[in-house]
């Protein structure tokens, strides 16, 4: 892949070819605002986050916690006005994109990372065949001749495993069933192999039985093609199976990191628990299930201290007055648990409690 | 649940639909007043025969030509029981929420009856009609389109009183929706306030409180928590079980999300292209599902625990579901099945306890529309 | 907004009546999506300057005697030795060829404007939301009847049509010049409000209303008609100002209001010949011709970006 400027201070082999230094994309303490009518909202706080090659993280969150906007900030896609980013950097590959000039980020875009939204309908282009669409990747970033780039694109088709793709590559989007068309997002994000794949809710309009055939291919091509992942999704359920590490979200800050398998083990942040509990399970049947009590909250007039605080069952008043740093999690002992952290004050007791 | 000596006899060995017992009524009058009948608990309230929606596909402007017919409900067939909670869970397209705007009668049935206390509704107009509205509401889907943005939550959560005035005198109905705002847990003092002021939780609410207000029987809740942030959901789930206690509703539960379903019904029906696949109770379904659309459903279901998930037995079906206008012969999920042989695509398994559970009172004998019916449990497989 | 559950209401029928009282108070504090749409207009610059100009208009239409001692109708008002007298003290538009005062003129003027644009906004608005809203409600053969029939009015150009017209029916007053206006004009605002109860009519509101036994007429006046109103108001702003426009072009052409009516038209009719010798006689009513026009556009402009939602 030498689309880029070999001069270019992105470097431009794929990390997996040599000893890359430094992470894949470091979000560091990204802020994201919105001006409204009603006051400024302030949509992302202070975000951290890194990823690897190879890594899938997983971003959870309910609506408004700005996990969205954190993807947009890192696709530069968001509309500006009305967001501002009054601070904070995104670094891709230690080059902080936010400060590069608007024809080196556009390269970036969809040629190293690439998205995939969740609404694929929506998001193909209704009057022109699937094939053109994902050819026009290769035409635009490569200078591709039709016939090579149609080629491509079927090749593309049968990565993602749509049956029958030569006889399929010149139909339009609405003649393939929402699985299919998912696929072909994915594929359109595949075809100029980024380093770094942002899945805004890849799967949440699909059906239960298609979402796992979708979110197993994700899963497989990521492997293959060793590239980051960014998965950002509301369902618990479904980042239990791809993710390597999970952060959690709440009024635009990450409250709470861990490995995934930690995570659903041992949640060291109230809300975590809360969404966990939340689940219905087989031994509960009949009883009340828990619910966080009150309200997401409105961004416009965010709760002093933790944000969290007006909806957990453990606030005290340091919780109402003084904001909760993410800390590193450790074991009762004193032992580092690598990975892991949380923006609570009590962690301790939610943890071991 | 009918009762279980039944299921022994040949002639209607299904637990899922009893004898319908036709009123006989011979006026309007007689009609609105059969309608107040009491209804046992644990009797059959509302029962489905053969119920049937072909939405007619046409071709030319000025000389409309039938071409073909999506078959969104193909014959299914059920009773609800009073007092209790029937689930209804299906992928998109499967025709669940047909099945809900059939039962509300907000679209006209091509074949079969729906019977509310012996009277079939389908047939109903006027009067007799409105006096089942009455009775039988619905909660919709999404909060955020199913409340008139240009009402004030009081005159939306009072409009059933406008409608039916028998309800409520005029003078009472701005305490009785006051009443209804406590009832589902939002502030009364909210009452001039507008849709837009409120959360999708709360909007929520509303819609429950305004199908409330009429004291109805029977609720039909259409997905009513998928459009809600998972925090949120709980909330409205344990609102909606304590509402079925404290009013003694019927509820039929349409859904995509199966441990929702699970949690809230008492049985629980699988719906696959327009029919059902299997019926039974929730421990029948989801312990000892025999159907293998259903086992690869429950499979398929996200499990927020990453070990459980790793030990499981998953079932990834291939392909996607048939167009309903033109469903596979025979089995219609023949073409997705794994199991599937000749004689699925050349005979339509009927849903009927299978024959080799028949007799036997294990979990498996239930309902189920499939040739080789067997027991797989896909929640716990180690 | 915190969810608390608080006590049931007591049956106490004195504190009821109080807590409903402050209630209705509090109502008329309470936000609704039109009252938004108001509170962001008043914020508006371009609002407040449009109102004022338009303000100022409506005095002029109502009493254009209390701007000019004068009156076009009067004996003697024009004096042939001043014609094209250019501008001076005591007469600051000048005289026209006829020597009558520009200035009363164009102040008398301003009433046959304004009123052949209210009467055709009113006329269109009322017929074609009717009509509209009666296509879309029916729908089928009735609405693929009235769409048919709304077509062949749309089809005629406003200069032929007012030209056939005004050949049958002679005219040239304020009325007959709306009436034509009004006969072409209604399926604009026809198409804008059958589109929306279309729109309208499938959501989850109207089968809401539907399952608890709602009539047809409380459909369509509770539940449709209110979520229609907003681009309705919005055209209906703009096409003052188009209609006030149009009239003068239909009076320049001598097929609008003619003498002895008077109207900015016809003075800028009157006055194109002499334009290069004296322009003053042609630019007085061009020009109130042209912020008149202006004002009502940039009103509807203002109008529209405050209600519509999704220009926010």
């Amino acid at each position: 892949m030498t689309i880029i400027d070999p001069t270019d201070a992105v470097p431009a082999q794929r990390p997996g070819d040599h000893e890359n230094t430094g992470p894949l994309l470091e979000v560091r303490d990204l802020h994201v605002e919105f001006q409204t009518r009603e006051g400024v909202v302030k949509a992302v706080n202070g975000v951290n986050y890194t990823v690897n090659s190879g890594e899938t993280l997983a971003v959870l969150g309910e609506s408004g916690s700005g996990k969205s906007v954190t993807a947009q900030a890192i696709m530069g896609i968001l509309d500006m006005p009305p967001a501002r980013i009054p601070q904070g950097e995104i670094r891709f590959y230690g080059k902080d994109m936010l400060t590069m000039g608007a024809e080196e980020r556009r390269k970036l875009r969809g040629a190293r990372i690439a998205m995939i939204f969740q609404d694929a309908l929506s998001s193909l282009n209704p009057v022109l065949s699937v094939g053109f669409q994902l050819g026009e990747m290769f035409r635009v970033h490569q200078g591709m001749s039709r016939k090579a780039a149609k080629a491509k694109s079927i090749e593309l088709m049968d990565r993602v495993k749509i049956p029958a793709a030569a006889a399929r590559v010149n139909d339009y989007p609405h003649q393939f069933s929402g699985g299919m068309r998912q696929r072909i997002m994915i594929a359109m994000a595949l075809a100029l192999e980024p380093d770094l794949i942002i899945a805004d809710e890849p799967t949440t309009a699909l059906d239960v039985t298609v979402q796992a055939q979708v979110m197993d291919l994700l899963a497989e091509l990521q492997r293959e093609y060793r590239m980051g992942l960014i998965l950002i999704t509301h369902d618990l359920g479904v980042v239990a199976d791809v993710a390597d590490k999970i952060a959690v979200m709440y009024a635009g800050r990450i409250v709470e990191t861990a490995p995934v398998h930690e995570l659903y083990k041992r949640p060291a942040h109230p809300y975590t628990r809360g969404l966990l509990d939340s689940i219905p399970r087989l031994d509960q049947k009949g009883q009340e299930l828990y619910a966080i009590k009150g309200l997401p909250p409105n961004l416009l007039k965010v709760p002093a201290g933790c944000a969290f605080n007006p909806r957990c069952d453990k606030a005290q008043d340091i919780c109402r007055t003084e904001f909760p740093p993410l800390v590193p999690v450790t074991e009762a002992d004193g032992t580092e648990l690598p990975g892991r952290a949380s923006a609570c004050h009590f962690w301790k007791e939610t943890i071991h409690g | 649940m009918a009762d279980p000596t039944k299921a022994d006899e040949p002639k209607d060995a299904t637990p899922n639909v009893s004898d319908v017992e036709v009123a006989e009524v011979h006026s309007e009058e007689e009609a609105v007043a059969a309608l107040d009948a009491n209804v046992e608990r644990g009797e059959p309230i509302l029962q489905v025969r053969n119920l049937v929606k072909h939405f007619p596909l046409t071709q030319g402007i000025v000389i409309k030509r039938q071409i073909g017919a999506v078959k969104a409900v193909d014959g299914i067939s059920f009773d609800l029981h009073q007092g209790e909670t029937l689930g209804i869970v299906g992928e998109s397209g499967c025709g669940k929420s047909t099945v809900a705007k059939l039962l509300m009668s907000l679209e006209t049935a091509t074949a079969g009856e729906v019977f509310y206390k012996g009277q079939d509704i389908t047939r109903l107009s006027g009067r007799a009609l409105k006096a089942v509205r009455r009775n039988i509401q619905m909660i919709f889907q999404d909060p955020y389109t199913s409340l008139n943005p240009r009402m004030t939550v009081g005159d939306i959560i009072g409009e059933p009183f406008d409608i039916h005035p028998e309800v409520a005198p005029k003078g009472d109905r701005r305490r009785k929706v006051k009443d209804l705002l406590d009832v589902v847990g939002l502030n009364p003092e909210y009452i001039n306030r507008y849709p837009h002021q409120f959360s999708g939780g709360q909007r929520q609410r509303i819609g429950i409180a305004r199908g409330l207000a009429l004291n109805p029987e029977i609720i039909i809740c259409d997905e009513p928590v998928s459009a809600l942030d998972v925090s949120v959901q709980a909330q409205v789930i344990n609102l909606m079980a304590r509402l079925q206690d404290e009013f003694n509703l019927s509820y039929i539960f349409i859904a995509h999300d199966l441990s929702i379903v699970r949690h809230i019904s008492d049985r629980v029906g699988v719906m696959y292209l327009g029919k059902m696949a299997e019926v039974g109770t929730d421990e029948q379904i989801y312990e000892y599902p025999t159907h293998p659309y259903t086992q690869a459903l429950l499979s398929a279901v996200p499990v927020p625990d990453p070990e459980a998930r790793e030990r499981r037995d998953r079932i990834i079906l291939t392909g996607d579901v048939p167009s309903p206008a033109n469903p596979p012969s025979g089995c219609r999920f023949r073409t997705r099945c794994w199991k599937a042989q000749d004689k699925c695509a050349q005979e339509e398994p009927l849903l009927a306890i299978p024959e080799r559970f028949k007799g036997s009172d294990t979990p498996a004998a239930h309902e189920s529309a499939c040739h080789f019916a067997e027991v797989k449990d896909v929640v716990h497989a180690a | 907004m915190s969810e608390k559950t608080i006590e049931r209401p007591t049956t106490d029928e004195a504190a009821i009546a109080k807590e409903i009282e402050a209630e209705e108070k509090a109502a008329a504090r309470q936000a609704s999506l039109l009252r938004d749409g108001w509170a962001d207009l008043r914020k508006r610059p371009m609002f407040i300057v449009t109102s004022l100009i338009i303000l100022v208009l409506l005095a002029l239409a109502i009493a254009p005697s209390l701007f000019t001692a004068r009156s076009p109708f009067s004996d003697g008002f024009c004096q042939l030795q001043n014609s094209m007298t250019g501008p001076s003290s005591g007469h600051l538009f000048g005289y026209d060829v006829q020597g009558c005062d520009i200035y009363t003129r164009t102040v008398y003027g301003t009433r046959n404007s304004i009123v052949v644009g209210v009467v055709t906004t009113t006329a269109t608005t009322l017929i074609g939301g009717l009509v509209g809203m009666l296509a879309g409600l029916i729908g089928g053969w009735a609405d693929a009847l009235l769409s048919r029939i709304t077509e062949v009015f749309a089809g005629l150009p406003l200069i032929i049509g007012g030209l056939l017209i005004m050949s049958i029916w002679g005219g040239g007053d304020v009325w007959s010049v709306s009436f034509i206006m009004a006969i072409l004009g209604w399926p604009q605002v026809y198409r804008i409000m059958r589109g929306e109860v279309i729109a309208n009519k499938y959501n989850d509101y109207v089968t809401a209303a539907r399952a608890l036994g709602a009539g047809s007429w409380r459909i369509a006046f509770r539940h449709i008609l209110p979520n229609t109103l907003a681009p309705v108001i919005v055209i209906t702003t703009m096409n003052l100002g188009v209609y006030i426009s149009a009239e003068a072009a239909l009076s320049y052409l001598g097929i609008g209001i003619q003498y002895p009516n008077i109207s900015w038209g016809v003075m800028i009719s009157d006055a194109q010949d002499r334009f290069l010798t004296s322009p003053h006689a042609l630019m007085f009513p061009a020009g109130a011709l042209s912020i008149t026009v202006l004002a009502f556009i940039m009103l509807g402009d203002v109008v529209r970006d405050a209600f519509d939602p999704k220009m926010r």
